[in-house]
């Protein structure tokens, strides 16, 4: 059996751990004892569920993808409908348990970065729930690119706070976000949206995440009657995939498979399949595989997906991966654009360019399994907002 | 004796505190930095803080970040500023102390990093991102050739971290002045001499206050019951300022000795 993770540092085998400036530790451990405490009081479990479900709209229903799996000849396709959350992605989920600890620690400010919008749009949503002052950080590139989300985090009341360093992307905002919260540390509130950043946000958002792979798991044994052959979710800091994989990681014979971001191809150098392309090394507070150069800095990235445009990776996520127990896999633009396509044709679903990563793996995957196997996919949002994206993408003007 | 020890001691004898310029390697090139630490010792510097660029510097504010970028764009990594500073000690015997973020000590190799920096005659590291909890092996390492791992302080720290910087810290301990980033501000906050006073019943080590000391007489007060003053951002502001790169070596030496004057008159 495998040893608990994290331990009480906050470290996952090598992985994890707290790499940050000394004026922020402090912090982080009040937020550690203040989760700790949380997650041991079942009044704030109450909450936290009774809001999943009034709130957010849970549970998400399992749906069997009956055409898609007729299509592909092989596994019954299952895809875990986190797109129906409100909101629109799996986001919710984390941002309603952290707004709740933040309410607890009695802080009246939130902010977070966000790189698609979703989980600028999930914070400002809860912050408005909650009725709490709310600051988003996002790049330059993904305002332009995400227009949509841009104007929703507007009207749900949160000032947006436009990064321009680096690659004017996701992580320019998270270090733009760290540098807010450095200077505000006493009175905000960091909400981070991924399984990324210093102990306990990796373990902590696993939690609040992991909600997904409980009612799939209790639902696919309602329909099924056994446990899935697969588990596939895409990986950008990896909230979605730990969500679905963490209550199926004692399911020695469940498999699971983690899609990071082919961009234009693994060869190009314009990727960020951090997994599969990275080194090990240390980026926003922890320990992980990261995409960097031979002198140690961090690499731009590219993907098609604004969320999965992230040089780095939950190190549960590289912890799971060293011990073989994720198998990594990648699908480029072009084959995210295409799964999108499909899924929208065949079952009236329109994905998530960054959940439709997950569904080009399936594509792959399907066929060459028996008809009596399983897989769970992850649609971790709905597509929506990418609709500009995918114009451009196929030339069409919208 | 570590060069960082062997300068407080010195500067305890003379009731002085240490005036220790930052600057980031190879802003605008590195020939230029080399010119300009020279300017520096021979302002009257007492070490010198060396800054390793790095693509994401998230404790810095926008002056060090520019910094960071311009010395990236130069072509600027880690084996660069070690060669500067072996060339800077052919004739410098001033302590020098690296200043960056872990990943690209990290990804050097820490026992190759901490083998070479000794070599080029490193005196200590202070890693921003990299607080007592993490620095097991860099602690070892070090240790063992001799250098000299600084840790910092910060207005948030109780008690408990004060006492583990305490007994883990070598040569100063660095305490930043303001709850952020770096970056010239106009004041001081009021409470610093209080919390250097809090940290001195924990620790014997010499106490540096950076973060945010932008003028001469703010030099002074810090240097009126702190051991050492750390300017960055404000230094990297003079030189900017600077249109030629000759320009910048001369603008940071006058400013330096203006710091450095400052503080002398405040002398015990």
């Amino acid at each position: 059996m495998q040893p608990r993770v994290p331990d009480q540092h906050g470290h996952f085998g090598i992985y994890g751990g707290r790499y940050v400036s000394e004026t922020l530790m402090p912090a982080l451990i009040e937020l550690e004892k203040a989760y700790r405490s949380a997650r041991r009081d079942p009044a704030f479990r109450r909450e936290f569920h009774h809001d999943l479900s009034e709130y957010a709209g849970r549970e998400t229903p399992l749906y069997f993808a009956e055409r898609l799996t007729k299509k592909l000849g092989g596994a019954r396709i299952y895809l875990k409908r986190e797109d129906l959350c409100h909101t629109g992605a799996h986001k919710i989920n984390n941002t309603l348990g952290q707004a709740l600890l933040a309410r607890r620690m009695e802080k009246r400010r939130i902010i977070a970065e966000t790189g698609a919008g979703q989980h600028g749009v999930a914070t400002a949503t809860v912050a408005a729930r909650f009725g709490m002052e709310c600051e988003i950080f996002m790049g330059k590139e993904d305002v332009a690119r995400q227009s949509l989300n841009v104007f929703r985090m507007k009207l749900l009341g949160a000032k947006m706070r436009v990064v321009e360093s680096g690659s004017n992307t996701l992580k320019d905002a998270m270090n733009e976000a760290l540098r807010d919260w450095v200077t505000h540390v006493r009175t905000s509130y960091y909400l981070i949206g991924s399984v990324a950043g210093p102990h306990p946000y990796p373990m902590m958002v696993r939690d609040f995440q992991s909600v997904i792979g409980k009612e799939a798991k209790r639902q696919i044994l309602a329909i099924e009657g056994r446990l899935p052959d697969y588990l596939v979710a895409c990986v950008g800091g990896g909230s979605n995939s730990i969500g679905l994989f963490y209550p199926f990681l004692r399911d020695a014979r469940v498999k699971m498979v983690g899609v990071e971001a082919a961009g234009s191809g693994l060869k190009s150098g314009r990727h960020a399949a951090t997994i599969l392309g990275g080194k090990v090394g240390v980026l926003h507070g922890s320990k992980s595989y990261l995409l960097q150069d031979r002198d140690g800095q961090v690499r731009h990235t590219h993907s098609i997906a604004a969320g999965l445009d992230y040089p780095g990776v939950g190190p549960e996520l590289s912890y799971l991966r060293d011990q073989g127990r994720i198998r990594f896999a990648s699908a480029t633009d072009r084959e995210a654009i295409a799964a999108l396509q499909e899924l929208a044709e065949v079952e009236g679903i329109i994905p998530a360019l960054e959940s439709a990563h997950a569904v080009a793996e399936v594509m792959r995957l399907a066929p060459r399994l028996k008809k009596g196997q399983t897989i769970v996919v992850n649609l971790s949002g709905r597509g929506d907002k990418d609709m500009g994206t995918v114009g451009d993408y196929l030339g069409v003007k919208l | 004796m570590n060069r960082i020890d062997a300068r407080f001691a010195e500067l305890k004898r003379l009731g002085e505190a240490a005036l220790i310029p930052f600057v980031t390697a190879g802003d605008p090139e590195i020939k230029t930095t080399l010119g300009i630490l020279h300017a520096l010792k021979q302002a009257g510097a007492d070490a010198i803080e060396i800054g390793v660029p790095f693509s994401d510097p998230m404790a810095d504010g926008a002056t060090i970040q520019r910094a960071s970028e311009r010395a990236l764009n130069s072509g600027t990594s880690l084996p660069h500023v070690l060669k500067l500073i072996r060339e800077f000690r052919r004739d410098s015997e001033i302590p020098v102390i690296l200043f960056g973020y872990y990943n690209p000590f990290f990804h050097y190799g820490l026992k190759r990093f901490v083998r070479d920096a000794r070599a080029a005659g490193v005196d200590g590291i202070l890693c921003v991102d990299l607080p007592p909890e993490e620095s097991g092996e860099l602690r070892r390492r070090a240790e063992n050739e001799g250098l000299h791992t600084i840790f910092l302080l910060a207005p948030t720290s109780d008690a408990g971290r004060i006492r583990l910087v305490a007994r883990l810290g070598r040569g100063f301990i660095y305490y930043v002045s303001v709850t952020g980033v770096t970056g010239a501000r106009r004041g001081l906050e009021g409470q610093l001499q209080a919390q250097v006073a809090r940290i001195r019943r924990y620790t014997s080590l010499p106490i540096g206050v950076g973060f945010g000391i932008s003028t001469p007489e703010q030099a002074a007060r810090i240097a009126s019951f702190a051991d050492a003053a750390v300017v960055g951002s404000a230094l990297i502001d003079v030189m900017e300022r600077a249109g030629r790169n000759g320009e910048k070596v001369r603008r940071a030496r006058t400013f330096a000795a203006r710091l450095k004057r400052a503080m002398k008159r405040v002398a015990k």
